[in-house]
Protein backbone atom coordinates (compact mmCIF):
# COMPACT_ATOMS: atom_id res chain seq x y z
CA UNK A 1 0.00 0.00 0.00
CA UNK A 2 2.55 2.35 0.76
CA UNK A 3 4.66 1.62 -2.10
CA UNK A 4 1.79 2.59 -4.47
CA UNK A 5 1.20 5.63 -2.31
CA UNK A 6 4.68 6.76 -3.11
CA UNK A 7 4.45 5.84 -6.56
CA UNK A 8 1.39 8.07 -7.19
CA UNK A 9 2.87 10.26 -5.17
CA UNK A 10 5.79 10.69 -7.56
CA UNK A 11 4.16 10.08 -10.54
CA UNK A 12 1.78 13.21 -9.62
CA UNK A 13 4.53 15.65 -8.25
CA UNK A 14 6.24 14.84 -11.67
CA UNK A 15 3.75 16.20 -13.74
CA UNK A 16 3.01 18.81 -11.08
CA UNK A 17 0.07 18.31 -9.11
CA UNK A 18 1.05 17.39 -6.06
CA UNK A 19 2.18 19.77 -3.39
CA UNK A 20 1.12 23.42 -4.26
CA UNK A 21 -0.68 22.12 -7.26
CA UNK A 22 -2.94 20.55 -5.71
CA UNK A 23 -3.65 23.34 -2.82
CA UNK A 24 -4.85 25.78 -6.15
CA UNK A 25 -6.23 22.65 -7.87
CA UNK A 26 -8.85 21.39 -5.42
CA UNK A 27 -10.71 24.82 -4.69
CA UNK A 28 -9.89 26.12 -8.55
CA UNK A 29 -11.43 22.55 -9.70
CA UNK A 30 -14.60 22.99 -7.24
CA UNK A 31 -15.29 26.72 -8.25
CA UNK A 32 -15.17 25.85 -11.84
CA UNK A 33 -17.64 23.36 -11.88
CA UNK A 34 -19.88 24.96 -9.13
CA UNK A 35 -19.47 28.39 -9.31
CA UNK A 36 -18.42 28.93 -13.39
CA UNK A 37 -19.79 25.80 -15.28
CA UNK A 38 -23.82 26.84 -13.61
CA UNK A 39 -23.50 29.81 -15.23
CA UNK A 40 -23.01 28.53 -18.75
CA UNK A 41 -25.45 26.52 -18.27
CA UNK A 42 -28.07 29.04 -17.37
CA UNK A 43 -27.06 30.90 -20.35
CA UNK A 44 -27.34 28.33 -22.37
CA UNK A 45 -30.87 27.28 -20.90
CA UNK A 46 -32.15 30.85 -21.29
CA UNK A 47 -31.99 30.48 -25.21
CA UNK A 48 -34.35 26.88 -24.96
CA UNK A 49 -38.08 26.60 -24.86
CA UNK A 50 -40.27 25.93 -22.24
CA UNK A 51 -41.99 22.52 -22.45
CA UNK A 52 -44.18 20.45 -20.42
CA UNK A 53 -41.12 17.38 -19.41
CA UNK A 54 -38.58 16.76 -17.02
CA UNK A 55 -36.80 18.53 -16.98
CA UNK A 56 -39.30 21.62 -18.59
CA UNK A 57 -36.68 22.97 -21.37
CA UNK A 58 -35.77 21.97 -24.78
CA UNK A 59 -32.24 20.87 -25.86
CA UNK A 60 -30.40 22.99 -27.72
CA UNK A 61 -28.49 20.41 -29.61
CA UNK A 62 -30.12 17.97 -31.44
CA UNK A 63 -28.92 15.25 -33.97
CA UNK A 64 -30.84 14.40 -36.76
CA UNK A 65 -31.05 11.99 -38.76
CA UNK A 66 -32.23 11.42 -42.36
CA UNK A 67 -33.30 7.51 -43.06
CA UNK A 68 -34.23 8.65 -46.70
CA UNK A 69 -31.15 10.66 -47.55
CA UNK A 70 -28.88 8.92 -45.78
CA UNK A 71 -28.08 12.08 -44.01
CA UNK A 72 -27.51 13.48 -40.38
CA UNK A 73 -27.00 16.83 -39.47
CA UNK A 74 -26.45 18.48 -36.01
CA UNK A 75 -28.98 20.98 -35.36
CA UNK A 76 -28.41 23.86 -32.88
CA UNK A 77 -31.61 25.61 -31.88
CA UNK A 78 -31.28 29.58 -30.05
CA UNK A 79 -34.32 30.55 -29.35
CA UNK A 80 -34.23 34.50 -27.52
CA UNK A 81 -38.21 35.42 -27.40
CA UNK A 82 -37.35 34.74 -23.80
CA UNK A 83 -34.91 38.20 -24.32
CA UNK A 84 -37.81 39.74 -26.27
CA UNK A 85 -40.20 38.96 -23.70
CA UNK A 86 -38.58 40.22 -20.99
CA UNK A 87 -37.54 43.79 -23.08
CA UNK A 88 -41.03 43.63 -24.43
CA UNK A 89 -42.96 43.33 -21.04
CA UNK A 90 -43.49 46.58 -19.06
CA UNK A 91 -43.38 43.86 -15.93
CA UNK A 92 -40.12 43.18 -16.07
CA UNK A 93 -38.35 46.51 -17.36
CA UNK A 94 -40.95 47.86 -13.99
CA UNK A 95 -39.13 45.55 -11.76
CA UNK A 96 -35.27 45.86 -12.98
CA UNK A 97 -35.89 49.73 -12.80
CA UNK A 98 -37.32 48.99 -8.75
CA UNK A 99 -35.12 46.88 -8.05
CA UNK A 100 -32.42 49.29 -8.63
CA UNK A 101 -34.42 52.11 -6.94
CA UNK A 102 -34.75 50.24 -3.96
CA UNK A 103 -31.18 48.76 -3.64
CA UNK A 104 -29.56 52.66 -4.24
CA UNK A 105 -32.83 53.85 -1.17
CA UNK A 106 -31.59 51.28 1.27
CA UNK A 107 -27.23 52.11 0.41
CA UNK A 108 -28.11 55.49 0.72
CA UNK A 109 -29.71 54.39 4.27
CA UNK A 110 -26.95 52.22 5.22
CA UNK A 111 -24.20 55.28 4.24
CA UNK A 112 -26.30 58.02 6.25
CA UNK A 113 -26.73 55.70 8.85
CA UNK A 114 -23.08 53.78 8.75
CA UNK A 115 -21.08 56.77 8.07
CA UNK A 116 -21.15 58.28 11.68
CA UNK A 117 -21.21 55.19 13.44
CA UNK A 118 -17.75 53.90 11.79
CA UNK A 119 -16.55 57.56 12.28
CA UNK A 120 -17.74 57.02 15.88
CA UNK A 121 -15.84 54.12 15.91
CA UNK A 122 -12.88 55.06 15.01
CA UNK A 123 -12.54 58.09 16.94
CA UNK A 124 -13.28 56.54 20.20
CA UNK A 125 -10.39 54.96 22.67
CA UNK A 126 -8.48 52.32 21.35
CA UNK A 127 -9.31 49.38 24.05
CA UNK A 128 -12.89 50.25 23.46
CA UNK A 129 -13.02 50.14 19.27
CA UNK A 130 -12.73 46.15 19.50
CA UNK A 131 -15.86 45.87 21.35
CA UNK A 132 -17.95 48.47 20.04
CA UNK A 133 -17.03 46.79 16.55
CA UNK A 134 -18.21 43.58 18.04
CA UNK A 135 -21.32 45.11 18.44
CA UNK A 136 -22.28 46.53 15.46
CA UNK A 137 -20.86 42.77 13.93
CA UNK A 138 -23.20 40.46 16.26
CA UNK A 139 -26.33 41.05 15.17
CA UNK A 140 -25.00 39.53 11.55
CA UNK A 141 -24.48 36.36 13.33
CA UNK A 142 -28.29 35.86 14.16
CA UNK A 143 -30.25 34.74 11.35
CA UNK A 144 -31.14 37.12 8.67
CA UNK A 145 -34.64 35.59 8.50
CA UNK A 146 -35.00 36.01 12.29
CA UNK A 147 -34.19 39.44 12.06
CA UNK A 148 -36.55 40.44 9.24
CA UNK A 149 -39.38 38.54 11.22
CA UNK A 150 -38.64 41.04 13.93
CA UNK A 151 -39.37 44.17 12.03
CA UNK A 152 -42.76 42.18 10.99
CA UNK A 153 -44.34 42.77 14.93
CA UNK A 154 -42.72 46.48 14.87
CA UNK A 155 -44.06 47.40 11.27
CA UNK A 156 -47.76 45.79 11.21
CA UNK A 157 -51.02 47.39 11.95
CA UNK A 158 -51.52 47.21 15.87
CA UNK A 159 -47.21 46.50 16.09
CA UNK A 160 -44.89 48.15 18.48
CA UNK A 161 -44.95 51.44 16.36
CA UNK A 162 -48.22 51.76 15.65
CA UNK A 163 -49.15 51.02 19.29
CA UNK A 164 -46.56 53.68 20.32
CA UNK A 165 -48.02 56.67 17.41
CA UNK A 166 -51.42 55.64 18.94
CA UNK A 167 -50.47 55.94 22.57
CA UNK A 168 -48.49 59.41 22.21
CA UNK A 169 -51.30 60.79 20.27
CA UNK A 170 -49.53 61.32 17.28
CA UNK A 171 -52.66 58.84 15.76
CA UNK A 172 -55.68 58.03 16.40
CA UNK A 173 -55.68 54.49 14.97
CA UNK A 174 -53.52 51.83 13.88
CA UNK A 175 -50.49 52.62 11.35
CA UNK A 176 -49.92 49.69 8.71
CA UNK A 177 -46.19 50.47 7.86
CA UNK A 178 -46.04 46.52 6.72
CA UNK A 179 -46.32 46.08 3.18
CA UNK A 180 -44.93 49.18 1.98
CA UNK A 181 -41.91 50.02 0.09
CA UNK A 182 -40.54 51.41 3.05
CA UNK A 183 -40.93 48.37 5.10
CA UNK A 184 -38.35 47.21 2.00
CA UNK A 185 -36.26 50.06 2.91
CA UNK A 186 -35.47 49.78 7.26
CA UNK A 187 -36.01 45.49 6.32
CA UNK A 188 -32.99 45.67 4.24
CA UNK A 189 -30.96 48.77 5.89
CA UNK A 190 -31.43 46.89 9.23
CA UNK A 191 -29.83 43.23 7.46
CA UNK A 192 -27.27 44.91 5.26
CA UNK A 193 -26.00 48.19 8.39
CA UNK A 194 -23.04 45.63 8.92
CA UNK A 195 -21.65 45.22 5.36
CA UNK A 196 -21.98 48.92 5.24
CA UNK A 197 -19.87 49.59 8.82
CA UNK A 198 -17.13 47.13 8.43
CA UNK A 199 -15.18 48.90 5.26
CA UNK A 200 -15.87 51.98 6.38
CA UNK A 201 -14.34 51.86 9.50
CA UNK A 202 -11.69 49.82 8.21
CA UNK A 203 -10.28 52.99 5.98
CA UNK A 204 -11.59 55.41 8.80
CA UNK A 205 -9.33 53.63 11.65
CA UNK A 206 -6.10 54.01 8.92
CA UNK A 207 -6.23 57.79 8.53
CA UNK A 208 -3.47 59.74 10.18
CA UNK A 209 -5.03 61.76 12.86
CA UNK A 210 -1.93 64.50 12.34
CA UNK A 211 -3.49 65.38 9.45
CA UNK A 212 -6.53 66.69 10.86
CA UNK A 213 -4.53 68.25 13.55
CA UNK A 214 -2.40 70.13 10.87
CA UNK A 215 -5.39 71.29 9.26
CA UNK A 216 -6.82 72.39 12.43
CA UNK A 217 -3.48 74.06 13.22
CA UNK A 218 -4.03 76.00 10.02
CA UNK A 219 -6.99 77.53 10.79
CA UNK A 220 -9.38 74.81 9.41
CA UNK A 221 -12.76 74.64 10.84
CA UNK A 222 -13.57 70.83 12.22
CA UNK A 223 -16.61 70.45 9.78
CA UNK A 224 -14.54 71.87 6.57
CA UNK A 225 -11.41 69.65 7.46
CA UNK A 226 -13.68 66.97 7.46
CA UNK A 227 -14.84 67.53 3.97
CA UNK A 228 -11.96 68.32 2.78
CA UNK A 229 -9.71 65.34 4.55
CA UNK A 230 -12.12 62.56 6.07
CA UNK A 231 -14.20 62.17 3.31
CA UNK A 232 -11.97 61.66 0.30
CA UNK A 233 -9.64 59.66 2.21
CA UNK A 234 -12.39 57.60 3.21
CA UNK A 235 -14.00 57.34 -0.35
CA UNK A 236 -12.37 53.41 -0.89
CA UNK A 237 -14.42 52.28 2.43
CA UNK A 238 -17.29 54.44 0.78
CA UNK A 239 -17.49 52.43 -2.55
CA UNK A 240 -16.46 49.22 -0.98
CA UNK A 241 -19.51 49.28 1.57
CA UNK A 242 -21.82 50.87 -1.03
CA UNK A 243 -20.73 47.90 -3.61
CA UNK A 244 -21.24 45.14 -0.79
CA UNK A 245 -24.93 46.23 -0.10
CA UNK A 246 -26.33 47.69 -3.32
CA UNK A 247 -25.12 44.48 -5.27
CA UNK A 248 -26.82 41.18 -3.39
CA UNK A 249 -29.48 43.97 -2.67
CA UNK A 250 -30.55 43.93 -6.24
CA UNK A 251 -31.38 40.79 -6.21
CA UNK A 252 -32.64 40.49 -2.75
CA UNK A 253 -35.93 38.05 -2.85
CA UNK A 254 -36.84 37.38 1.21
CA UNK A 255 -37.14 40.78 2.25
CA UNK A 256 -39.74 42.41 -0.15
CA UNK A 257 -41.43 38.57 0.09
CA UNK A 258 -42.04 38.98 3.73
CA UNK A 259 -41.76 42.68 4.32
CA UNK A 260 -42.75 44.25 0.89
CA UNK A 261 -46.34 44.70 -0.83
CA UNK A 262 -48.03 43.07 -3.25
CA UNK A 263 -46.83 45.91 -5.96
CA UNK A 264 -43.33 46.19 -4.21
CA UNK A 265 -41.98 44.42 -7.62
CA UNK A 266 -38.57 43.42 -7.43
CA UNK A 267 -36.26 41.15 -10.31
CA UNK A 268 -35.20 38.76 -7.39
CA UNK A 269 -39.34 38.45 -6.44
CA UNK A 270 -39.99 37.84 -10.63
CA UNK A 271 -37.30 35.04 -11.23
CA UNK A 272 -38.46 33.57 -7.88
CA UNK A 273 -42.45 33.73 -9.48
CA UNK A 274 -41.05 32.80 -12.89
CA UNK A 275 -39.15 29.31 -11.76
CA UNK A 276 -41.36 28.14 -8.82
CA UNK A 277 -44.95 29.16 -9.58
CA UNK A 278 -44.61 29.22 -13.76
CA UNK A 279 -42.03 26.97 -13.05
CA UNK A 280 -41.02 28.51 -16.47
CA UNK A 281 -37.09 27.69 -16.71
CA UNK A 282 -35.94 29.34 -19.59
CA UNK A 283 -37.34 32.41 -18.78
CA UNK A 284 -35.85 32.75 -15.03
CA UNK A 285 -32.74 31.69 -16.62
CA UNK A 286 -33.39 34.97 -18.80
CA UNK A 287 -33.92 36.79 -15.88
CA UNK A 288 -30.80 35.59 -14.30
CA UNK A 289 -28.46 36.63 -17.32
CA UNK A 290 -30.27 39.98 -17.46
CA UNK A 291 -29.61 41.04 -13.69
CA UNK A 292 -26.03 39.55 -14.28
CA UNK A 293 -25.61 41.97 -17.07
CA UNK A 294 -27.04 44.82 -14.90
CA UNK A 295 -24.48 43.70 -12.19
CA UNK A 296 -21.55 43.02 -14.09
CA UNK A 297 -20.10 46.25 -13.98
CA UNK A 298 -20.52 47.09 -10.24
CA UNK A 299 -19.46 43.44 -9.77
CA UNK A 300 -15.65 44.11 -11.57
CA UNK A 301 -15.69 47.03 -9.75
CA UNK A 302 -16.54 45.47 -6.73
CA UNK A 303 -13.27 42.61 -7.72
CA UNK A 304 -11.23 45.52 -8.44
CA UNK A 305 -10.94 47.32 -4.82
CA UNK A 306 -11.14 44.11 -3.15
CA UNK A 307 -7.94 43.20 -5.06
CA UNK A 308 -6.46 46.07 -3.91
CA UNK A 309 -6.91 45.54 -0.55
CA UNK A 310 -5.55 42.24 -0.28
CA UNK A 311 -2.76 43.82 -2.23
CA UNK A 312 -2.35 46.73 0.88
CA UNK A 313 -3.08 44.27 3.19
CA UNK A 314 0.41 42.57 2.33
CA UNK B 1 -15.23 62.01 23.68
CA UNK B 2 -15.61 65.22 26.09
CA UNK B 3 -19.17 65.76 25.30
CA UNK B 4 -22.71 63.67 24.29
CA UNK B 5 -22.60 65.58 20.77
CA UNK B 6 -24.06 64.32 17.48
CA UNK B 7 -21.22 61.13 17.01
CA UNK B 8 -22.43 59.65 20.38
CA UNK B 9 -26.22 60.12 19.50
CA UNK B 10 -25.38 59.14 15.80
CA UNK B 11 -24.05 55.71 17.28
CA UNK B 12 -26.56 55.67 20.48
CA UNK B 13 -29.51 55.58 17.10
CA UNK B 14 -27.20 53.03 15.41
CA UNK B 15 -27.19 50.29 18.62
CA UNK B 16 -30.38 51.26 19.09
CA UNK B 17 -31.78 50.50 15.35
CA UNK B 18 -29.31 47.48 15.71
CA UNK B 19 -30.53 45.79 18.60
CA UNK B 20 -34.10 47.34 19.73
CA UNK B 21 -35.70 44.75 17.10
CA UNK B 22 -33.90 41.53 18.63
CA UNK B 23 -34.97 42.90 22.18
CA UNK B 24 -38.42 42.92 21.20
CA UNK B 25 -38.31 39.43 19.71
CA UNK B 26 -37.47 38.22 22.76
CA UNK B 27 -39.69 39.86 25.31
CA UNK B 28 -42.58 38.69 22.99
CA UNK B 29 -41.63 35.42 23.22
CA UNK B 30 -42.28 35.11 26.92
CA UNK B 31 -46.01 36.54 26.19
CA UNK B 32 -49.06 34.89 26.99
CA UNK B 33 -51.09 35.91 23.86
CA UNK B 34 -50.92 34.61 20.61
CA UNK B 35 -50.95 38.30 19.62
CA UNK B 36 -47.33 38.95 19.52
CA UNK B 37 -47.31 42.95 19.91
CA UNK B 38 -49.81 42.71 22.78
CA UNK B 39 -48.41 42.18 26.32
CA UNK B 40 -50.54 40.20 28.44
CA UNK B 41 -48.51 37.73 31.08
CA UNK B 42 -45.45 35.75 31.44
CA UNK B 43 -45.51 32.54 29.93
CA UNK B 44 -43.25 29.85 28.57
CA UNK B 45 -46.09 28.18 26.80
CA UNK B 46 -44.40 28.65 23.16
CA UNK B 47 -41.34 26.88 24.27
CA UNK B 48 -43.07 24.19 25.37
CA UNK B 49 -45.08 23.94 21.82
CA UNK B 50 -41.67 24.41 20.04
CA UNK B 51 -40.38 21.12 21.49
CA UNK B 52 -43.70 19.40 20.54
CA UNK B 53 -43.07 20.59 16.96
CA UNK B 54 -41.56 17.40 15.21
CA UNK B 55 -41.76 18.83 11.71
CA UNK B 56 -39.38 21.79 13.22
CA UNK B 57 -37.39 19.70 15.17
CA UNK B 58 -36.62 17.53 12.19
CA UNK B 59 -35.82 20.20 9.69
CA UNK B 60 -33.48 21.92 12.37
CA UNK B 61 -31.71 18.71 12.90
CA UNK B 62 -30.87 18.58 8.85
CA UNK B 63 -30.19 21.75 9.13
CA UNK B 64 -27.36 21.58 11.72
CA UNK B 65 -25.92 18.45 9.87
CA UNK B 66 -26.01 20.00 6.79
CA UNK B 67 -24.13 23.15 7.83
CA UNK B 68 -21.10 21.12 9.97
CA UNK B 69 -20.92 19.45 7.05
CA UNK B 70 -20.64 22.24 4.60
CA UNK B 71 -18.53 24.55 7.12
CA UNK B 72 -16.06 21.74 7.29
CA UNK B 73 -15.92 21.28 3.77
CA UNK B 74 -15.42 24.43 3.54
CA UNK B 75 -12.80 25.48 5.41
CA UNK B 76 -10.44 22.72 4.11
CA UNK B 77 -11.26 24.43 0.39
CA UNK B 78 -11.07 28.15 1.74
CA UNK B 79 -7.85 27.48 2.87
CA UNK B 80 -6.24 25.74 0.55
CA UNK B 81 -7.88 28.99 -1.88
CA UNK B 82 -6.43 31.56 0.78
CA UNK B 83 -2.89 29.81 0.75
CA UNK B 84 -3.58 30.13 -2.64
CA UNK B 85 -3.73 33.81 -3.42
CA UNK B 86 -1.38 34.79 -0.28
CA UNK B 87 1.55 32.64 -0.78
CA UNK B 88 2.12 31.41 -4.21
CA UNK B 89 2.54 34.20 -5.82
CA UNK B 90 1.72 34.66 -9.76
CA UNK B 91 -0.16 31.41 -11.09
CA UNK B 92 -1.79 30.49 -14.28
CA UNK B 93 -5.42 31.41 -14.45
CA UNK B 94 -4.94 33.70 -10.76
CA UNK B 95 -6.79 36.19 -12.06
CA UNK B 96 -9.74 33.97 -12.93
CA UNK B 97 -8.93 32.20 -9.46
CA UNK B 98 -8.78 35.34 -7.54
CA UNK B 99 -12.55 36.66 -9.16
CA UNK B 100 -14.68 33.32 -8.28
CA UNK B 101 -13.55 33.60 -5.25
CA UNK B 102 -14.78 37.49 -4.59
CA UNK B 103 -17.60 36.96 -7.05
CA UNK B 104 -20.08 34.95 -4.63
CA UNK B 105 -19.51 37.29 -1.97
CA UNK B 106 -21.99 39.67 -3.36
CA UNK B 107 -23.69 37.23 -5.71
CA UNK B 108 -27.49 37.83 -5.49
CA UNK B 109 -28.82 34.58 -3.77
CA UNK B 110 -31.60 33.82 -6.83
CA UNK B 111 -28.44 33.66 -9.20
CA UNK B 112 -26.49 31.44 -7.13
CA UNK B 113 -29.44 29.11 -6.37
CA UNK B 114 -31.08 28.84 -9.91
CA UNK B 115 -27.53 28.50 -11.67
CA UNK B 116 -26.40 25.10 -9.10
CA UNK B 117 -29.90 23.74 -9.35
CA UNK B 118 -29.75 23.87 -13.30
CA UNK B 119 -26.00 22.24 -12.86
CA UNK B 120 -27.24 19.23 -10.95
CA UNK B 121 -30.54 18.75 -13.48
CA UNK B 122 -28.18 18.78 -15.97
CA UNK B 123 -25.32 16.68 -14.20
CA UNK B 124 -28.08 13.83 -13.52
CA UNK B 125 -28.92 13.58 -17.04
CA UNK B 126 -25.63 13.22 -18.50
CA UNK B 127 -23.71 11.75 -15.14
CA UNK B 128 -26.90 10.31 -13.68
CA UNK B 129 -25.46 12.11 -10.50
CA UNK B 130 -26.78 13.90 -8.16
CA UNK B 131 -29.61 11.06 -8.02
CA UNK B 132 -32.09 13.28 -7.23
CA UNK B 133 -31.64 16.92 -5.11
CA UNK B 134 -31.78 16.82 -1.39
CA UNK B 135 -29.03 16.64 1.67
CA UNK B 136 -26.21 16.24 -0.70
CA UNK B 137 -27.09 18.95 -3.16
CA UNK B 138 -27.79 21.46 -0.53
CA UNK B 139 -24.56 20.80 1.49
CA UNK B 140 -22.39 21.00 -1.88
CA UNK B 141 -24.55 24.76 -2.86
CA UNK B 142 -23.47 25.96 0.68
CA UNK B 143 -20.22 24.79 0.36
CA UNK B 144 -19.55 26.64 -2.71
CA UNK B 145 -21.02 30.14 -1.63
CA UNK B 146 -19.53 29.95 2.12
CA UNK B 147 -15.49 28.80 0.99
CA UNK B 148 -15.42 32.27 -0.49
CA UNK B 149 -16.23 34.24 3.00
CA UNK B 150 -13.71 31.65 4.77
CA UNK B 151 -11.05 32.13 2.19
CA UNK B 152 -11.24 35.77 2.49
CA UNK B 153 -11.08 35.35 6.16
CA UNK B 154 -7.66 33.49 5.99
CA UNK B 155 -6.69 35.49 3.27
CA UNK B 156 -6.36 38.53 5.72
CA UNK B 157 -5.12 36.68 8.52
CA UNK B 158 -2.19 35.45 6.54
CA UNK B 159 -1.90 39.24 4.79
CA UNK B 160 -1.51 40.12 7.84
CA UNK B 161 0.80 37.44 8.97
CA UNK B 162 4.47 37.99 9.42
CA UNK B 163 6.13 35.65 6.94
CA UNK B 164 9.39 35.54 8.59
CA UNK B 165 8.78 31.90 10.75
CA UNK B 166 7.47 30.45 7.36
CA UNK B 167 10.40 31.22 5.72
CA UNK B 168 12.70 30.64 8.55
CA UNK B 169 11.89 27.16 8.95
CA UNK B 170 12.20 26.44 4.75
CA UNK B 171 15.62 27.58 4.94
CA UNK B 172 16.65 25.16 8.04
CA UNK B 173 15.09 22.69 5.40
CA UNK B 174 11.60 21.74 6.28
CA UNK B 175 9.32 20.60 3.46
CA UNK B 176 6.63 23.02 2.51
CA UNK B 177 4.04 20.67 3.89
CA UNK B 178 5.73 20.46 7.42
CA UNK B 179 6.10 23.94 7.41
CA UNK B 180 2.77 24.56 7.13
CA UNK B 181 1.58 22.17 9.30
CA UNK B 182 4.05 23.28 11.77
CA UNK B 183 4.27 26.89 11.37
CA UNK B 184 1.40 28.21 9.11
CA UNK B 185 -1.54 26.32 10.65
CA UNK B 186 -0.68 26.83 13.88
CA UNK B 187 -0.79 30.14 13.74
CA UNK B 188 -4.22 30.88 11.42
CA UNK B 189 -5.82 28.77 13.68
CA UNK B 190 -7.87 31.53 14.89
CA UNK B 191 -9.06 32.37 11.55
CA UNK B 192 -10.09 28.56 11.28
CA UNK B 193 -12.37 28.78 14.01
CA UNK B 194 -13.68 32.16 12.75
CA UNK B 195 -14.08 31.14 8.86
CA UNK B 196 -16.22 27.79 10.15
CA UNK B 197 -18.08 29.70 12.43
CA UNK B 198 -18.88 31.76 9.74
CA UNK B 199 -19.49 29.32 7.42
CA UNK B 200 -21.81 27.39 9.78
CA UNK B 201 -23.90 30.90 10.75
CA UNK B 202 -24.26 31.32 6.57
CA UNK B 203 -25.68 27.78 5.87
CA UNK B 204 -27.93 27.57 8.82
CA UNK B 205 -29.28 31.11 7.79
CA UNK B 206 -29.97 30.01 3.81
CA UNK B 207 -33.14 29.88 2.94
CA UNK B 208 -32.55 31.09 -0.98
CA UNK B 209 -30.32 29.19 -2.08
CA UNK B 210 -31.46 25.89 -0.40
CA UNK B 211 -34.79 26.47 -1.54
CA UNK B 212 -33.69 25.92 -5.23
CA UNK B 213 -31.41 22.58 -4.71
CA UNK B 214 -33.38 20.56 -2.33
CA UNK B 215 -35.78 18.01 -2.90
CA UNK B 216 -38.50 16.26 -1.59
CA UNK B 217 -37.80 15.12 2.59
CA UNK B 218 -35.37 17.76 2.34
CA UNK B 219 -36.52 20.70 4.22
CA UNK B 220 -34.24 22.97 6.45
CA UNK B 221 -35.11 24.86 9.04
CA UNK B 222 -35.37 28.39 7.37
CA UNK B 223 -37.52 26.71 5.08
CA UNK B 224 -39.73 25.80 7.42
CA UNK B 225 -39.58 29.56 9.10
CA UNK B 226 -39.37 31.61 5.82
CA UNK B 227 -43.13 29.34 4.85
CA UNK B 228 -44.95 30.40 8.64
CA UNK B 229 -43.72 33.38 8.47
CA UNK B 230 -45.58 34.04 4.96
CA UNK B 231 -48.34 33.25 6.81
CA UNK B 232 -48.45 35.54 9.61
CA UNK B 233 -46.15 35.86 12.61
CA UNK B 234 -46.44 33.25 15.37
CA UNK B 235 -45.04 32.73 19.33
CA UNK B 236 -43.36 29.69 18.50
CA UNK B 237 -41.34 31.78 16.27
CA UNK B 238 -40.30 34.29 18.79
CA UNK B 239 -39.21 31.20 21.01
CA UNK B 240 -37.26 29.61 18.35
CA UNK B 241 -35.52 32.93 17.43
CA UNK B 242 -34.60 33.78 21.54
CA UNK B 243 -33.21 30.04 21.25
CA UNK B 244 -31.07 31.24 18.34
CA UNK B 245 -29.79 34.51 19.28
CA UNK B 246 -29.18 33.02 23.07
CA UNK B 247 -26.94 29.74 21.13
CA UNK B 248 -25.22 32.46 18.58
CA UNK B 249 -24.76 35.24 21.87
CA UNK B 250 -22.77 32.15 23.97
CA UNK B 251 -20.77 30.71 21.21
CA UNK B 252 -19.31 33.77 20.26
CA UNK B 253 -19.19 34.93 23.21
CA UNK B 254 -16.71 31.76 24.52
CA UNK B 255 -15.08 31.74 20.88
CA UNK B 256 -14.06 35.49 21.42
CA UNK B 257 -12.69 34.82 25.22
CA UNK B 258 -10.52 31.43 23.75
CA UNK B 259 -9.58 33.08 21.03
CA UNK B 260 -7.91 36.70 23.27
CA UNK B 261 -6.83 34.15 25.47
CA UNK B 262 -4.83 31.83 22.79
CA UNK B 263 -3.65 35.28 21.47
CA UNK B 264 -2.34 36.28 24.68
CA UNK B 265 -0.24 33.32 25.02
CA UNK B 266 1.06 33.19 21.88
CA UNK B 267 2.15 36.77 22.41
CA UNK B 268 3.49 35.57 25.66
CA UNK B 269 5.64 32.32 23.86
CA UNK B 270 6.79 34.75 21.45
CA UNK B 271 8.49 37.62 24.13
CA UNK B 272 10.13 34.23 25.82
CA UNK B 273 11.35 33.50 22.68
CA UNK B 274 12.71 36.46 21.41
CA UNK B 275 14.53 37.14 25.23
CA UNK B 276 15.59 33.30 25.18
CA UNK B 277 17.08 33.90 22.05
Amino acid sequence: MRTVVSVLVSGLSRIGLWGRGVVVAIPYLWLLLFFMVPFLIVFGISFSESIIAQPPYSSLVEWLTDEDAGTSKLQILLNISNYFRLGGDDLYILAYLNSLRIAAVTTLMCLAIGYPMAYAIAKADPARRGPLMMLVILPFWTSFLIRIYAWIGILKGNGVISNLLEWVGITSGPVEILYSDWAVYIGMTYCYLPFMVLPLYSTLEKMDPSLLEAAADLGSRPFKSFLSITLPLSLPGIIAGSLLVFIPAVGEFVTPELLGGPDTLMIGRVLWNEFFANRDWPVASAVAIALLLVLVVPIMIFQHVQGKQAEAGR
Amino acid sequence: MKRFGFLSWALLFGYAFLYVPIALLVVFSFNESRLVTVWSGFSTKWYAELLHNDALLDAAFLSFQVAAVSATLSVLLGTCAGLALTRFGRFRGRTLFGGMITAPLVMPEVITGLSLLLLFVAMEQWLGWPDGRGVTTITIAHTTFTMSYVAVVIQSRLAGMDGSLEEAAMDLGARPAKVFFVITLPLIAPALVAGWLLAFTLSLDDVVVASFVSGPGSTTLPMVIFSSVKFGISPQINALATLMVLVVATGIFVASIVMARQERQRKRDEQMAIQNG
